[in-house]
């Protein structure tokens, strides 16, 4: 097994990249908390899937990419379209299915989309999206650019034919793309031993003869570090890479399942959110002296304030007019 | 020119027009193409435009519907349309609905082109008509090209398109000839039908081969006093229905004409449009010839009484204009 990284304690972060990485972090959180609870309130509808817990794989691996890198992902996408700079207002009206949302309201919560941040999209046919970030790439590599794909998706993706195929093509093809697998060891209800004979994900990269690499996806820095060496890699040589990051959602697959207690027990999920990586981000700014905390206090006062507007905007933000129904079908 | 030459050309005339148009699929560039349509345009265009791949027909239709997103115009070789199944959640889910799920954020300019339809005992796999699994879907245009002249026209104009377009060829089709006009800026837009015979008397409507049979039966018909109509829709998505009800109300009576199995086929769609439309312009009621209610056979006698013969074809037009 590949030894899931960490950084050595005594290296000190630098400030700047300290507040950023914990302001990502606590945006997504919040963001998701009040998601759930406009969810409880009747503003979303539909399927809402929560990225708590996971925060330190969007923030960690999109702090390696320039703004001009792309992003794709799944269902749990919020995280990675905040990550990726996406006007949370916007976001937000999205799930409440209002004109000024990212999609017009017509994708919701699963389907952000953000153009003008290179994000991709959020996809929900769990593994079809993996094929498209290696479009993305081929794309890239046929215009003679030098960005990179980054590609996250769940351990309930690996099974699936589209996995196998987009690994094969990336490495066939070297396309510049990373698949991150964020493997939070659930596949909805279904536990990764039930569905995957291998599973350690990262083991995948070496039969389609890529890089491969696990990583603690609960250590924002580790992640960051692991990310960084493939995303640099795929910049310099148009390689691929496999990354698992091993990490955990702590509500359940989405709001309908809100207990999760079919298929895991509470003492898994309290041991789990002893991992929380915002708390161990923070603990460890603060016990390393990077941030102190009053200014802990004012970025999450910060964060949470965003996400307040972003509420407040959303609420305010019309339903999308009737026309709009039949609008965007086709491109003239 | 023939079919096949005129499909090459239309491919041609568009990569040498927009570099970023290419071509990808199985065995269309070293191998010339399974059925040769792109032959030579990898040495023409090398394999940066004209990529090879594995067989993995869902991953390379998304890997096509990724580079769209960035602006790529990728035309997609279905080796036979029936392939395309496997593809079938890119093309539907992907490929036809990113434009309007990302609010017209990112369109998808794609072709996915291949033969289709009843061919020569390639039997119940390789051999059954597939626009029925696209023309249902918003987002997808489907093209049926019947002739040399439309399959050149057709396809650039396909190609062209900013939206995904399904694009069915066949292989019983490649081999015939017409006039293809050379002028690489000659187009024609999707969705416009083609009166391909005159007539008062019944408007019959086909595409691909039995536009040609339909031709047949015209031509025997017209012995007798019947005078047919003969309109080819080309574009099923969006279809032509200005041209399409214009002939109805010429002739009163309808025939539809189709390969495939006939419930909920095109015939179906046409009858209920023709229906709502000009249902007062109706001398009899909408006929159907269709394919049987059953997978493609491979013996050659049942396989030609899979598809519509020119008797049945000639019995419906008659029932109609007694009527």
């Amino acid at each position: 097994m590949a030894q899931a990284r960490t950084i050595a304690p005594a290296a000190k972060v630098d400030a700047e990249l300290a507040r950023r990485l914990l302001s990502q972090m606590l945006l997504i959180r919040r963001f998701e908390e009040r998601a759930a609870e406009m969810y409880a309130l009747g503003k979303i509808g539909g399927f809402l899937h929560l990225y708590i817990g996971e925060e330190a794989v969007g923030v960690g691996a999109t702090s390696t990419l320039r703004p001009d890198d792309y992003a794709i992902s799944a269902y749990r996408e919020h995280g990675h379209c905040l990550a990726k700079g996406a006007d949370p207002r916007r976001m937000m009206a999205e799930l409440f299915g209002r004109r000024d949302g990212l999609s017009k309201g017509k994708g919701g919560s699963m389907h952000l989309f953000d153009k003008s941040k290179n994000f991709l999209g959020g996809h929900a046919i769990v593994g079809a999206h993996l094929p498209l970030a290696a479009g993305a790439a081929f794309a890239i590599k046929y215009q003679g650019g030098d960005q990179v794909v980054l590609c996250y998706f769940g351990d309930g993706a690996v099974p699936q034919g589209e996995f196998h195929e987009a690994m094969n093509l990336a490495a066939l093809w070297k396309l510049p793309v990373v698949y991150v697998c964020e493997n939070n060891r659930y596949a909805m209800g279904t536990a990764i031993h039930r569905a995957l004979a291998q599973t350690e994900i990262w083991r995948y990269a070496e039969m389609y003869g890529m890089a491969g690499d696990a990583v603690d996806g609960m250590d924002v820095l580790a992640v960051r570090e692991v990310v960084g060496r493939a995303v640099e890699r795929c910049r310099r040589e148009q390689a691929p890479t496999l990354i698992e990051a091993r990490t955990y959602r702590f509500r359940g697959h989405s709001m309908r399942d809100p207990s999760a207690a079919v298929y895991r027990t509470k003492e898994e999920v309290e041991r789990e959110k002893e991992r929380d990586p915002i708390r161990l981000f923070r603990a460890r700014c603060l016990k390393d002296g990077t941030l102190t905390e009053a200014e802990v206090r004012t970025i999450e006062k910060e964060m949470n304030d965003l996400v307040d507007e972003a509420v407040t905007f959303a609420d305010a933000s019309p339903e999308p007019p009737l026309e709009w129904l039949t609008e965007d079908v086709y491109k003239e | 020119m023939t079919y096949r030459e005129a499909l090459n050309l239309a491919l041609r005339e568009e990569m040498r027009r927009d570099p970023r148009v290419f071509l990808i699929g199985e065995e269309i560039g070293l191998y010339d193409g399974a059925y040769k349509v792109t032959q030579g345009l990898l040495k023409e265009f090398g394999d940066r435009r004209v990529v090879d791949t594995p067989i993995c027909e869902s991953g390379f239709t998304g890997v096509a519907v990724g580079a769209a997103m960035l602006g790529l115009r990728p035309v997609v070789e279905m080796m036979t349309f029936n392939f395309a199944i496997l593809a079938l959640d890119q093309i539907v889910n992907s490929a036809a609905k990113l434009y309007y799920m990302s609010g017209g954020q990112y369109n998808v300019p794609m072709v996915i082109r291949g033969p289709g339809g009843p061919a020569h005992q390639l039997a119940a796999q390789h051999s059954q008509s597939m626009e029925v699994y696209f023309y249902h879907v918003p987002g997808l245009k489907v093209v049926r090209p019947s002739t040399p002249r439309d399959a050149k026209g057709l396809l650039k104009s396909a190609i062209r398109d900013d939206n995904p377009v399904i694009f069915i060829e066949s292989e019983t089709l490649y081999g015939i000839k017409g006039e293809v006009p050379d002028d690489p800026e000659f187009t024609i837009p999707l969705g416009q039908a083609e009166i391909r015979r005159e007539g008062t008397d019944v408007t019959v409507f086909a595409y691909m081969g039995m536009m040609y049979r339909a031709l047949e039966v015209a031509e025997e018909l017209a012995k007798e006093g019947i005078s047919c109509e003969v309109v080819d829709p080309r574009t099923l998505r969006p279809m032509d229905i200005g041209t399409m009800i214009g002939s109805v109300r010429k002739t009163h009576r309808v025939v539809v004409v189709e390969a495939g199995a006939g419930f909920a086929g095109m015939g179906s769609e046409i009858a209920a449009f023709v229906t709502e439309s000009a249902f007062d312009d109706l001398d009899a009621p909408v006929e159907r010839v269709t394919g049987a209610n059953a997978p493609m056979p491979y013996a050659k006698n049942l396989e030609q009484a899979k598809t519509p013969s020119k008797e049945k074809i000639m019995a419906a037009i008659r029932r109609v204009c007694n009527a």
